[in-house]
């Protein structure tokens, strides 16, 4: 593997696909089962719709961790922030009328799920999924 | 230009063949084509071959709900078919279970679920 | 007896490096002699045994020195020298050989280096440090061939869990479109998922649209067991097969009562019989177009 990390610019919606087929093909070559590889691609789907359509744009950074055992993906924006994160992660909610299941079903879809952000901050979340 | 998915009929249905992974604006010009399709043809159903799809996230999902409850609102019936194993347990996972979504093995038993839906249907 | 202070040594002051590169045909002979008074190798690999002993000493001698600590072991100098404990402790457990005799084996390289130290000669005080100190550091070696031999006993527990998971759920095909699995023992969550991609690879390769979910082996229907169910059915369903769970034994059903687990939409049975019959006559309903009910 030529590098340990890769950035994906998520600009536009357009560019979550990039990124999800990029995880989803790092995940297959790190020896991920196909079922736990599109796991983690959909929760980099649904982070990296966020980071566009809420965030207002940011981008993701991949990650290998322990040759392959892991990969590990961030997801940074300099947007609004999440105010409330607790009910942000509720599934249902969604301050823009949509269905509101991405974050809370990424967040069940990998083995680590961190969130720093707050009104006017920014948001940051990692993820992390292991090999089994 | 934008490229399309193509729509195809076959014994009174319409068909498409999702093959590459679906990016929002062309899931969404899928479902603006489906209707059009539907208002200007015969054909009273419409069977959504997934099989080579390896990723179905909340948005797309929403789209594939959306074109099942469009097609009744038209009078008509869509079966999804083909979804991968893993696609399947992803989306359990995620919280989408597809409800009103009609679904089937492959195209074939897809043809056959259509017919007894629009049996049923007065 | 007064312990001697387990101060650094000067380097120079004994000069174990080469001490142990300048001896190192007689050390091993002295070794591999006293090793065999405990534990004798079979014929057949002591030829091996030797050859791996002597890399070893080699590799000591590269590594060591007077200044050495116990735990500098462990870092990355010292990386040849536990490769050549990696070989040691796989030839002594194909030889069938118990842990314990493992660590004899390298801790009993301990009495030939107090010998080559003392042929050294120096002050008694100095000599019984250095003996103290190159003792830790072989304890250290001895325990740490019991790690490898803990991570070699995880990784053939990790491939039989493997193993007993593939035969603890088998997929059957019982007819033309009909699975049935019968799930077995408890079912905990890195199982469970493992299970399900299995039944759902299934429903791919055999084109089967009927699925019997059998949980007479399983002891107790929890919340947890019924969401996994819960689970798993829905993926049937997204892929377009029907599920039934069977084997709802009346005392599960009263448990599931008690506990308030709803199965809510899913097809149930009492009896395997009864769900066979159901698939059946589903599947005929496909083929034939509504004649059989
Ligand atoms: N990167 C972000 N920046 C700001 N707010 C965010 C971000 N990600 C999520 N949120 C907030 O959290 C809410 C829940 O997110 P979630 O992804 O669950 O739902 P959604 O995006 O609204 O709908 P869905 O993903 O189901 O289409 C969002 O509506 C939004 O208010
Ligand atoms: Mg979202």
């Amino acid at each position: 593997m030529p590098s340990e990390r890769e950035f994906w610019p998520l600009k536009a919606t357009r560019d979550v696909g990039d990124a999800r087929r990029a995880v989803h093909a790092a995940a297959r070559s790190a020896g991920f089962r196909s079922a736990d590889a599109v796991r983690l691609a959909t929760a980099a789907s649904e982070l990296g719709r966020n980071a566009v359509i809420h965030g207002k744009g940011g981008r993701m950074t991949l990650e290998r961790l322990d040759e392959g055992a892991g990969i590990r993906l961030e997801f940074r924006d300099e947007g609004p922030g999440i105010p409330d994160i607790e009910q942000a992660l509720v599934d249902g909610f969604s301050s823009t009328g949509s269905m509101g299941f991405g974050l809370g079903g990424a967040r069940r879809l990998v083995h680590s799920f961190q969130i720093e952000s707050g009104a006017g901050e920014g948001t940051r979340i990692t993820v992390v999924r292991w090999r089994r | 230009m934008t490229p399309r998915i193509p729509i195809l009929e076959l014994e009174g249905a319409l068909l498409v063949t999702v093959q590459v992974d679906l990016d929002d604006q062309l899931a969404v010009q899928l479902e603006e084509d489906l209707g059009a399709a539907l208002a200007r043809s015969s054909a009273r159903g419409i069977i959504i071959d997934i099989s080579g799809l390896e990723l179905v996230d909340t948005f797309l999902s929403r789209i594939l709900a959306q074109i099942a409850s469009m097609s009744r609102v038209l009078g008509a019936e869509a079966v999804l078919v083909g979804m991968r194993p893993a696609v399947a347990v992803t989306l359990v996972e995620l919280g989408m279970t597809l409800d009103g979504v009609s679904t089937a093995l492959d195209i074939d038993r897809g043809i056959a679920r259509l017919h007894a839906l629009l049996a049923e249907s007065p | 007896m007064r312990r001697p202070a387990d101060t650094d040594f000067p380097k120079g002051l004994y000069m174990i490096s080469d001490l142990i590169g300048e001896n190192a045909e007689a050390l091993l002979d002295d070794w591999l002699e006293a090793a065999d008074r405990v534990s004798r190798a079979r014929p057949e690999l002591a030829h091996e045994r030797r050859l791996q002993a002597r890399s070893f000493i080699e590799q000591l001698g590269q590594s060591i020195d007077d200044d050495t600590r116990p735990e500098d072991v462990r870092s990355a100098p010292w990386s040849g020298v536990r490769e050549t404990l990696d070989a040691i402790v796989d030839t002594h457990l194909d030889e069938g050989k118990a842990p314990a005799d493992i660590a004899f084996f390298v801790m009993s390289i301990k009495r030939p280096l107090h010998r080559l130290l003392v042929m050294r000669g120096g002050e008694p005080d100095d000599m019984l440090r250095v003996i103290w100190r190159v003792d830790l550091i072989v304890d250290r070696l001895g325990l740490y061939t019991a790690e490898i031999q803990i991570r070699r006993k995880e990784q053939v527990i990790a491939r039989q869990q493997e193993e007993i998971l593939e035969l603890s759920s088998p997929v059957v095909q019982v007819w033309d479109g009909v699975l049935a699995v019968p799930l077995i023992g408890t079912l905990d969550s890195y199982r469970t998922q493992q299970v399900t991609e299995t039944i759902l690879e299934a429903v791919v390769e055999t084109r089967s649209e009927q699925v019997i979910l059998d949980i007479t082996g399983v002891p107790t229907v929890d919340t947890q067991v019924a969401h996994h169910l819960l689970k798993t059915v829905a993926a049937l369903r997204l892929m377009g097969a029907e599920a039934i769970v069977s084997g709802i034994r009346p005392q599960i059903a009263q448990t599931m009562v008690h506990l308030g687990v709803d199965l809510g939409q899913v097809v149930t049975k009492a009896r395997l019989s009864d769900a066979l019959k159901l698939a059946f006559r589903r599947g005929g309903l496909l083929v034939s177009g509504g004649a059989a009910n």
